[in-house]
């Protein structure tokens, strides 16, 4: 890897907000908090790099809280899988970055999603399947915090508990906060390691911004057996960007500023001839 | 979805929020929301439901005035539905408020825990059809009125400006039953003047003509009338009907433009399968046939793009729909 784990998170999150602010509108909350969470998996985690991305034994990943897929589109370019450019098509007519992910315009998002809840369970038919098929490889879905209100992600989590999918692993972005105001203010999800441990689950708790955390919690994923696996990653919701941290006023779907695009920037320490690049749309 | 009037408990360095991305006063979700805060008071028997999205749905407006008949489910529509149903049997109104596409999701609870016991419960669903834009086709409901017409004895609802939203929110709200209305995402043209009232059931002429006859709702409506313009330049006078009300459809007006005109063109946000188009064809079918062109969605999902490339795209706009005049009143001399 050329870059290390915190720069290639950083450039997730400077290259997600370009695009949201190319785009007019998109969700940045969401995606700078689970920035360092795909960081790790799309470099560290997924077995798809050591072959083509359409191998059937490829590790399947699915963005389950579909509305931060500019941070995936972001990661999926700084892997290689798209051109760096194609990011500020995002949401446009005729791109393949469609405003939630689209399998049939982008495989390697595995399902289409945009309405909460649906990824898990697709993402759970895909590890029953492969199980089925006898392949070793292993499904990773990421999930918000507010979209574990979803009745269908208990559903889904008793299903998967019931059939010991040790092939799974979830992780939920926990940045506490939803559309409108904090999870708790909306419908609280305490206790939550104890919900997922209920529905027959193995849950590891950790800093969802610490790599090394992150690298210990994976590799115990992949040791667990007879049961999936979810990690519950604590985020900061708007991480990196001063403005946005912890403020639900930038979850939904936003159109940013130049203003706004430049101070984010500098907050994450971009240069200062970059920004102007990153404004133009040429960088 | 953006929300502006929300207290931030959190927050401790945001200075100002973002910029409002489509939610000018003139969206019909805006108008709805608002008009529910001027109905409370002469109406104290309603309450809102929402499954946080009010911000996106118009009813932060009314959660801000009247938090106490507010009611929050977070992200799980298909409990909102059927909670909604239960609420409504000890008497009191519920407004249940999400975005179109989770209408369908909680389809089958509107079904059985709203329309089967005949609840009195009112579905109003934002952000339909393409007109939701770059969110993409995951969130653009292109099946809503087809599916929510299919269930006995729901009434569908599609306004086409704000005025008759706000008309049509306290129509719904005197008619005993339950009621799924579309609102919508983008700023929303002007189209009936202030003599103008809504009637539940009753489709209105907005613009008179004796060649052919559009029958629209919602967004298309302001579109028949582009075309009804450029027919009118090209010598062809079209009449344009806002069939706010789809189901149950004005079927007495349209048999009196079969008698009067008699070729129809249908235009809908919608797939041309299920929607008005087909209650038009399946009413006129038993009464008047005579030939009709559907200007819709062709079948197909949409994709992200703004509201007016996409109807560019999917050939919902004006001229579209004045070419699918043309062919039918083709088909019509034809015979
Ligand atoms: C079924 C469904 N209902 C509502 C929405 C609208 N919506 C999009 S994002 C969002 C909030 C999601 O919060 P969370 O899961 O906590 O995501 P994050 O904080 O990671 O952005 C909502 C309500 C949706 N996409 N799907
Ligand atoms: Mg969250």
């Amino acid at each position: 890897m050329l870059k290390t784990l915190a720069a290639l998170a950083n450039a997730i999150r400077r290259e997600s907000l370009a695009a949201i602010y190319a785009a007019g509108s998109g969700h940045p909350g969401g995606s700078l908090s689970s920035a360092d969470l795909l960081a790790y998996l799309w470099v560290k985690e997924l077995r798809w790099h050591s072959g083509n991305p359409g191998d059937f034994e490829r590790d399947r990943f699915v963005l389950s809280k579909g509305h931060a897929c500019p941070a995936l589109y972001a990661a999926v370019a700084e892997v290689g899988l798209i051109p760096h450019r194609m990011l500020l098509t995002l949401r446009k007519l005729g791109s393949p970055l469609q405003g939630h992910p689209h399998v049939l315009d982008t495989p390697w998002v595995e399902t289409s999603t945009g309405s909460l809840g649906q990824g898990f369970s697709a993402a759970i038919g895909m590890a029953l399947g492969l199980r089925y098929k006898g392949s070793p490889a292993r499904v990773y879905v990421m999930l918000g915090d507010g979209e574990l209100q979803e009745g269908e992600v208990w559903e889904g989590a008793m299903c998967a508990g019931h059939y010991k999918l040790d092939n799974l692993c979830g992780i939920v972005d926990y940045n506490k906060m939803q559309s409108d105001d904090l999870n708790e203010n909306i419908m609280g999800l305490e206790p939550l390691r104890a919900k997922w441990e209920a529905f027959r689950w193995h849950v590891i708790e950790i800093n969802g911004h610490d790599f090394e955390e992150m690298s210990a919690a994976f590799a115990e994923a992949r040791r667990t057996k007879e049961k999936p696996t979810i990690i519950i990653a604590h985020t900061v919701k708007g991480k990196g960007v001063s403005f946005m941290e912890g403020s639900p006023l930038w979850h939904g779907s936003v159109k940013l500023r130049d203003e706004e695009l430049v101070q984010a920037l500098r907050d994450l320490g971009t240069p200062e001839d970059e920004i102007v690049r990153y404004l133009d749309g040429t960088i | 979805m953006v929300q502006s009037d929300k207290k931030v408990t959190t927050d401790k360095t945001n200075k100002s929020g973002p910029a409002l991305i489509g939610t000018s006063g003139d969206s019909l979700r805006e108008a709805f929301g608002k008009v529910l805060v001027n109905l409370a008071e002469r109406y104290p028997n309603f309450v809102v439901f929402d499954a946080d999205i009010a911000g996106g749905t118009g009813t932060h407006h009314f959660r801000k005035a009247y938090p106490e008949r507010f009611f929050q489910f977070g992200i799980a529509e298909q409990n909102m539905m059927a909670v909604a149903g239960g609420f409504a049997s000890t008497g009191v109104v519920p407004f249940v408020t999400t975005f179109a596409v989770f209408c369908l999701r909680a389809l089958e609870q509107a079904r059985l825990s709203i329309a089967y016991p005949r609840r009195n419960v009112k579905i109003v669903a934002s952000h339909p059809g393409l007109d939701v834009g770059p969110d993409g086709a995951s969130a653009q409901a292109l099946e809503d009125i087809a599916a929510y017409r299919a269930i006995p004895g729901m009434v569908v609802v599609s306004p086409a400006d704000p005025l008759e939203v706000e008309q049509a929110t306290e129509a719904i709200l005197n008619y005993e039953g339950p009621v799924y209305m579309r609102t919508g995402r983008s700023p929303a043209r002007r189209i009936v003047g202030p003599d103008y009232r809504f009637e539940l059931g009753k489709g209105r002429i907005v613009h008179e003509g004796s060649d052919v006859t559009i029958v629209v709702c919602g967004v298309e409506v302001a579109r028949a009338l582009d075309a009804a313009q450029q027919l009118a330049q090209e010598g062809i006078s079209a009449r344009v009907v806002n069939m706010s009300t789809i189901k149950p459809i004005d079927t007495e007006l349209l048999v009196r433009c079969a008698k009067e005109i008699g070729c129809f063109v249908t235009a809908e946000d919608h797939n041309i399968y299920g929607g008005l188009g087909s209650a038009v064809a399946e009413a006129l079918a038993q009464t008047n046939p005579c030939p009709i062109e559907f200007v819709g969605v062709r079948d197909v999902f949409g994709e992200s793009g703004e509201p007016d490339e996409l109807a560019e795209k999917y050939e919902l706009t004006g001229p579209s729909i004045a070419a699918a005049a043309k062919r039918v009143m083709e088909r019509k001399r034809r015979g």
